[in-house]
């Protein structure tokens, strides 16, 4: 059981800047992302987009800016469990609650912040009517673990960068590695293209343009995909294989949370905006993208401040009654949880004679 | 209101809805069916307009002049499934008065 104050669903901007906000106030937090990794929309959509309205930033680069939210935080030591989707909530009788995610890892905190944006990102599955039934016995969405693949034959469908570079990695490591895309032109970085156009020339990925996955074949298991091609006249054929990996990127999707008795307005979480984002159920909140109130704006700064106000309340309600005044970090410096101390230079004071 | 184009949009159900769209906000085809709410919220526009999602992906029944596909926007329809001659990604169809009489159905979430 992962114990901690704050548990924040969701680890993109909101979710990131929260962590920092409640460490100001000496409260730790934990959180969740069913992607492998920090940043949500900013790293999964648009890492490499600028965004102009972060205050402060005249221009930063998603990536660049999930970066910088993770350094800011860092001192305060959060825990991360990635890779896996907040499940199920159940409210425990000392008030606290214990978040179990699809992986079947417990969370326990007496405050749950869901800064889930507009949902936990899902496979966007290709129309092939029986993959379903190939999911884990050959058909994979995510590359998890790459040793898997060693020595075994590979099918990669799909036209930007994950296919691109999955490609080009597990050309290294598969027996046999072909990627399959609807167009001769492919949307990954450059580099990444010339990449596979080199492995393609030397003959270390097949390349079958322009084409499509439109079955698989099998028993128990992945034996070969059904190609359709479309150069110069159509034609159908198998190629045999031990895993398809279709990568088409991912979709939101709200999931699980509608499901947690949340009041839900326009796929988005109802929360109490005049106070302290708090929704129905007390003691837990919902920040950024994923909430909703009149006036609502999904802007990455809004979520910043709405993190900001429910840190203060989760800290009145872990501390009731307690007096307590805002502090500017410009003044009282920041005490990471790790030992780590940053403070403003003390002004130097000299005489002049 | 002469700066408004009259536009048909057959939504998910299939449901024909005729709007006013104004030409003088910047607004795309995208934007226009999240503001009259015509797809539910978390359904349509997922990256925002930067033809990375698909999410607006919609089939052109008129023949009204559109703007030329962009690169991005070709490539996002090459990954995208439901794809038809006629798909276009709505966010990258601005609202001009050269839209009047425009007609489309939105292809479905995916």
């Amino acid at each position: 059981m992962i114990k901690t104050d704050i548990l924040i669903i969701g680890a993109g901007p909101t979710g990131l800047f929260a962590v920092f906000e409640a460490g100001l106030l000496k409260l730790k937090c934990h959180l969740i992302d069913a992607l492998p990794q920090a940043g949500g929309q900013c790293s999964e959509i648009y890492p490499k987009k600028p965004i102009y309205d972060i205050p402060g930033f005249p221009e930063i680069l998603a990536d660049d800016l999930t970066k910088n939210l993770l350094e800011q935080c860092k001192q305060f030591e959060p825990g991360f469990t990635l890779g896996e989707r907040a499940e199920t909530i159940e409210k425990q009788e000392d008030g606290s609650f214990i978040v179990t995610t699809n992986k079947g890892t417990k969370h326990q905190a007496p405050i749950v912040a869901i800064a889930g944006g507009l949902g936990s990102f899902e496979p966007r599955k290709p129309l092939i009517n029986n993959i379903e039934s190939f999911e884990d016995k050959g058909v994979e969405y995510f590359i998890k673990d790459p040793e898997k693949y060693r020595n075994k034959r590979v099918v990669i469908s799909g036209g930007g960068d994950s296919a691109l570079d999955w490609s080009i990695f597990l050309s290294d490591i598969a027996s046999e590695v072909t990627l399959i895309h609807r167009r001769n032109e492919f949307r990954g970085a450059l580099d990444s293209v010339d990449k596979v156009q080199e492995l393609k020339n030397s003959g270390k990925i097949n390349l079958i343009t322009p084409a499509e996955v439109i079955g698989i074949v099998g028993e128990h298991h992945v034996k070969a995909v059904v190609v359709s091609q479309a150069e110069h006249i159509e034609k159908e054929y198998e190629v045999e294989c031990d895993h398809f990996i279709p990568l088409f990127g991912l979709s939101p999707k709200l999931g699980p949370i509608a499901n947690w008795g949340l009041e839900i307005e326009k796929n988005a979480i109802k929360v109490n905006n005049a106070l302290d984002y708090q929704t129905n159920i007390p003691g837990i909140f919902a920040i950024g993208d994923v909430n909703t109130y009149p006036g609502k704006l999904k802007l990455i700064l809004c979520g910043f401040h709405e993190a900001t106000l429910m840190c203060q309340a989760a800290y009145q309600i872990l501390n009731p009654g307690k007096k307590y005044v805002l502090k500017y970090t410009t003044v009282s410096g920041i005490d990471g949880f790790d030992g780590s101390r940053k403070e403003a230079p003390k002004a130097v004071v000299k005489a002049i004679n | 209101m002469e700066q408004d184009v009259n536009i048909k949009i057959i939504d998910r159900n299939g449901v024909a809805h005729a709007i006013l769209a104004p030409t003088d906000m910047a607004m795309n085809l995208m934007e226009v069916v999240r503001s009259y709410e015509l797809a539910p919220e978390g359904t349509i526009g997922i990256c925002g307009g930067m033809a990375m999602c698909a999410s607006c992906q919609c089939y052109v029944l008129s023949d009204t002049k559109l703007p030329d596909m962009q690169d991005d926007e070709e490539a996002m329809l090459s990954e995208a499934f439901y794809v038809k001659e006629n798909s276009r990604l709505g966010c990258q169809i601005q609202i001009t008065p050269e839209m009047e009489g425009l007609e489309v159905e939105l292809a479905p979430e995916s």
